[in-house]
Parts: structure tokens; sequence; C-alpha cells
């Protein structure tokens, strides 16, 4: 069995937890650790400088230049941050040999390209918690659920919550319009 | 050269000297276009010389300042100021992404205004990317504080964006009461900002980091004080503005002041190079701006300056207030909010220095809706990337989308308010 376990700030620790517990140790498992630096981030920080003309074009500064030398050191960092991650996390698992993977770009898409061949990929609910419902699932995430070719298991960060947090049952609805107020199309066959 | 014909060519060649500084063929100073450009104008008799040295003549102590500040920002970045900002940032964000994401408009909001924005968008947003990164959190919504705030903190003083510094002697006010004037607009324009980005990112701001490695290799006391110097410097350079002003010297003169204290020491203790200080002051970069301002100038001079002032309501009534605002985002848009401010201040200082204040909000706080400054930028970065993934143009024009009306109608309304209130 093929196991990809995502990585995300913040959550990855209870992901890889879930992994190594709730997977029967995990024996035989070939399990990838993945990391994807967004490239959004990035590109958000560059196209900023280019908007000030000559001032700032990024990959054209002087050479040894304080804006050069400011963007090594982030790109540093962030390189730092992966490779940080993944080790942990790898050292979270022990008795267990996982693949480190760390790619670049929009992470929906590297994850979900990165879970091709797998059995079975784990993430974590990262969205807003707060308030149970579509949100608390972020962007990247939704799309990932909604498009990994594999079965996915989600992971609650920290406690999952109890049933008491069931929104009420909502009260019954406005009568339906009056014919001829809006499209009424019979519901589709099968349902 | 009959009037029409003088402006088609003087229109044309804006366009070349806005489209050369955008593609910049080769990676050329944009300086390369807008030279050659600004020759033409004169040569072709479609300005006169006259006309020329007058525009020099008062573009000159905004180059002035504009060198100071560039190498007084990059002075600061080799005395560690960045650095020390992001370890602040850092300790009082922590790992929690709401407080961190505050202490970023903190931090973001004061370098915009003392150092400009170019230091925000140059030297401070790799350094917020780095400490987002050390501190193992989701860095999109803080990198995107630093970006927006870069435009929106850059309301309060002449310093604090170009375009101030191109419209103060247009508006008439000094540099007190520029600051004075501005200050309840940049607070707002801050906490429109704050509000928004809270909201759209709200999935983003949740969990907790990691407060791993939070210092960069080399942070010692050491840094610490090199840094403070430079910030008591930049502070002292700040009320030297002030004081300048009162006394009607040219605020440039402050800033050289600032240049001269952090640059001896940095010179003697072999922290910066002579070489390294020419090529902060950015010659090319002045001399597009210089160009830039003559080829405006032969623009306006032959009808279209009268064409924009006629646009321009001609009162300082909240409505109108508005209207220029808007009418100042959308020009900046499409073209680059330089060439906006050169066109329009002349045209709004006759209604009055409210209206050209209402021009700077809009031409400072637009250039979020696209991102990229304007619309011919972002154009020509869509091509680039072409032949690569998608742009990730989309969340940038929705955030700019939510975000610059709000932003734009916000400040202007407090503007309004400001101007009544002050006597």
């Amino acid at each position: 069995m093929r196991v990809v376990v995502w990585l995300v700030e913040g959550t990855w620790a209870a992901c890889v937890d879930a992994a190594a517990n709730r997977l029967g140790g995990l024996a035989g498992a070939q399990v990838t650790l993945l990391y994807v630096t967004p490239s959004e981030v990035e590109e958000a920080a560059e196209a900023a400088a280019a908007g000030l003309l000559g001032r700032a074009w990024h990959g054209h500064h002087h050479r040894g230049s304080a804006a050069e030398r400011a963007v090594q050191q982030a790109e540093e960092a962030m390189e730092q941050e992966a490779s940080g991650i993944l080790g942990a996390a790898a050292s979270r698992l022990a008795g267990c040999r996982p693949e480190l993977v760390h790619r670049r770009g929009r992470p929906e898409r590297e994850v979900v390209d990165a879970c091709t061949g797998a059995d079975l990929l784990v993430v974590a609910r990262d969205g807003d918690r707060s308030r149970l419902g579509p949100h608390s699932f972020g962007h990247a995430t939704r799309f990932v659920v909604d498009h990994a070719p594999c079965d996915v298991l989600v992971v609650w960060p920290g406690e999952p919550p109890g049933t008491g947090s069931l929104p009420p049952p909502r009260p019954p609805g406005p009568p339906p319009p009056p014919p001829g107020h809006g499209p009424r199309r019979p519901p589709p066959p099968g349902r | 050269m009959p009037n029409a014909a003088a402006e088609a060519l003087a229109v044309m060649l804006l366009a070349v000297t806005l489209v050369g500084a955008v593609v910049r063929p080769r990676g050329l100073p944009e300086a390369v276009v807008a030279v050659p450009a600004a020759a033409v104008v004169l040569l072709s008799g479609v300005l006169r010389i006259d006309q020329a040295r007058s525009v020099a003549t008062s573009l000159a102590p905004t180059l002035g300042f504009l060198a100071a500040v560039l190498v007084l920002a990059d002075l600061c970045d080799r005395y560690g100021l960045f650095d020390a900002a992001g370890l602040r940032m850092a300790v009082l964000g922590g790992p929690r992404p709401v407080r961190l994401l505050a202490a970023v408009f903190l931090v973001a909001s004061v370098v915009t205004t003392v150092l400009s924005l170019d230091a925000t968008v140059v030297l401070l947003t790799p350094v917020v990317l780095a400490t987002v990164a050390r501190l193992r959190v989701r860095g999109k919504p803080h990198v995107y504080a630093c970006t927006h705030l870069a435009n929106s903190a850059s309301l309060l003083l002449p310093v604090s964006n170009l375009t101030n510094l191109l419209a103060l002697r247009a508006s008439g006010l000094s540099f007190s009461r520029f600051g004075a004037t501005m200050a309840l607009p940049w607070l707002v324009a801050i906490f429109g900002e704050w509000v928004v980005l809270r909201s759209y990112f709200a999935g983003d701001l949740v969990g907790q980091g990691e407060a791993v490695a939070a210092c960069p290799q080399g942070a010692s006391r050491g840094l610490d004080n090199h840094a403070l110097f430079a910030s008591g410097v930049v502070l002292l350079t700040l009320a030297g503005f002030f004081v300048a002003s009162a006394f009607g010297v040219a605020p440039a003169f402050a800033a050289l002041g600032g240049v001269v204290l952090l640059g001896v020491p940095a010179l003697v203790g072999r922290r910066v190079t002579l070489g390294g200080l020419g090529a902060a002051i950015d010659l090319p970069f002045l001399a597009f701006v210089l160009a830039l301002g003559v080829v405006v100038e032969a623009v306006s001079v032959h009808g279209l300056g009268k064409l924009v002032a006629g646009l321009l309501p001609g009162s300082e009534s909240l409505g109108s207030l508005l209207a220029m605002a808007a009418l100042a985002a959308l020009l900046a848009n499409l073209i680059n909010n330089l060439p906006a401010v050169l066109l329009l201040a002349p045209a709004a200082s006759a209604v009055g220095p409210g209206a050209v204040l209402a021009v700077l909000i809009g031409v400072n706080t637009g250039p979020n809706l696209t991102y990229t400054g304007s619309l011919a930028t972002l154009l020509w970065r869509r091509a680039l990337h072409r032949e690569g993934q998608e742009p990730t143009i989309s969340e940038f024009t929705r955030l700019g989308a939510l975000s610059v009306p709000v932003v734009l109608v916000a400040a202007t309304t407090a503007l309004w308010l400001a101007l009544r209130l002050l006597p």
C-alpha cells in the first residue's frame, strides 16, 4: 500500500500521527511525506516589486544589493522550513522509512499530482474550525479532497468536536412559490 | 507644428515610454527608452526648452529627495534594521497567525510611512516571507498584508510615496500640514485593509505555527545595537523633515543629513563601499522620472491637460473628492501611478489642496487592484508566464476588488472630514 501524507504548517503533526496510529503501524506500507512550498506567496511578493517600475525588478537586482540579499535570505528560510518540517515528520514515524518529497507550485495541483498511483492520502482539516461547515476545509484542501485519485483520510488536528457542535435542525422552510414563479424542475431520476 | 500633431506625437511618445518601462527589452533600465523619447519631445519642438527647464526645476528637489531616501533605506538594511524588524515581528506575534498579522501591519505601516513604499516592497517583504517560514506559519496573509500596505499605508507623509513627493509642490502644502491632513485617511486606510484581509484570509489565519528557530542566524545583541542606531537616525531624520519644512528648507537636506549620519560610519566600518552607495542611488531611475516628467508635460500642454482638468469636478465636496479619487485610481491602474499623478496633480491643484490629496489617495491605494501597479505591467507579466503554469492573477484581483473600493471610499471620506475639522 502506498500512503501519501500531505504536510502543511500547523497541522502536519496530526497527519503523521494519524498515519502512524490508525493504519496498523503502517507495516509494509510505502509512506511518502509531501510538503509543497506555495508559489503564489512568492509571486505576490515579486509582483508587487514589478509595480515599482525600475526601482525593484526582481531578478534584475544589482549583484550584492540589499534587495538581492533579502530575497536570498527569504528563499533560504523557505527551504529550511520545508526540510525542517519533512525531517521532523520523518523522525515522528519511528520504524518506517518514509520517502521525503518537496515540491513547489500551486499546492492543490501538486498534491493531486503527487497522489498518482497512491492508495491513500492523509490530509488535515485546515480551514476555519471555529464554525464547522464548508469553510472548515481550506481552499486547497477542498480541491484536493474533490480531485484526489485515491481514498482520502481527513484528520482532525486536535480533539474532534462532539455531536453537540451540530447546528439545530432547520425550521420548516417557507411554502413553495406559486406555480410560474421560479424554475421548479422535477428531481432527476434515480434519486 | 500644429497643436493636434504635437499632441499626437506627445501621446505616442508617452506610450512608447511606458511600454519601454514595462517591457524593459533585454532587462535594460527604463531610462534607455524614456530619455530618447524626452529628447525627441525637445528636438521636435513639441515642448520648448524653457518649458522643459521648468519641469526639471520643479522635479529636482523630488529627485534629490528620492535619491537620499533610496540610499537611506539601503543603509538601514546594511545596519540590519529590517532583520531586526523581522525578529521584532516574530517576538510580537509569535507563532499565532493573527497576532503575527497585526505585527506585520504595525511594522509595514511604519516602514512605508518613514522609508517609503519601496523599502516595504523590496526590503521588508522578503523579511516577512523569511519570518513566517521560520515560525512555520502559513505566510499568504502576511505577505499580502505587506504588499497591500506598501500602497495603502503610503498616504501619511510626503516621503512615503514618490507620488506624494511629485504632488507636494502642486498641493502647496507644507510637510507638516500634509501629514496632519492625511493622518486620519491613513489610519482609516490601514484599518480598512485589516478588516478586508482579516476576513478574506480567515481560513488561513487559524491554528498555530511553531516557534522553531525564530531567530535568523547571526542574530545577536550586536545586530540589535546596530539596528537600534539605524532606527535612531531614521527617527532623527523624520524629525528633521518637519523642522526643515518649518524653516522653509527642502526636506531633501534632512534626508541627506540622515544619509551622512548612517553612511559615514558605515563607510569607515567597511559596511558599505562608495560604489555600493552609488548603486543604491539608482541614477537610471532618476533619469527615467525626469524624462517621464518631460514627456507627460508635453502631453499635458497640448490639450490633454485641459481635457483632464475638465474631467475633474470643480469643488471639494465629498462627492467631488470621491470622484477624483476614483478617477485617479482608474488612471493609475490603466497606465501607472507615476504618469497618472503627473497628469492629474496640476489639474487638481487648480481646485485646491484637498483635491490633490484625493488624487493621491486614488493613485496610492488604487494599484492594489491590479497588484503590479498597472494593467500594462499585469498584461506583460501574464504574457511572460504564458508558457509556465497559469498565473495566479485571480487571487490578487479578487482581493484587490474587495479592498480597493473599501479603502478608497473610507480614506476619501476621512480626508473630507479632516479638511473640515482642521483649522
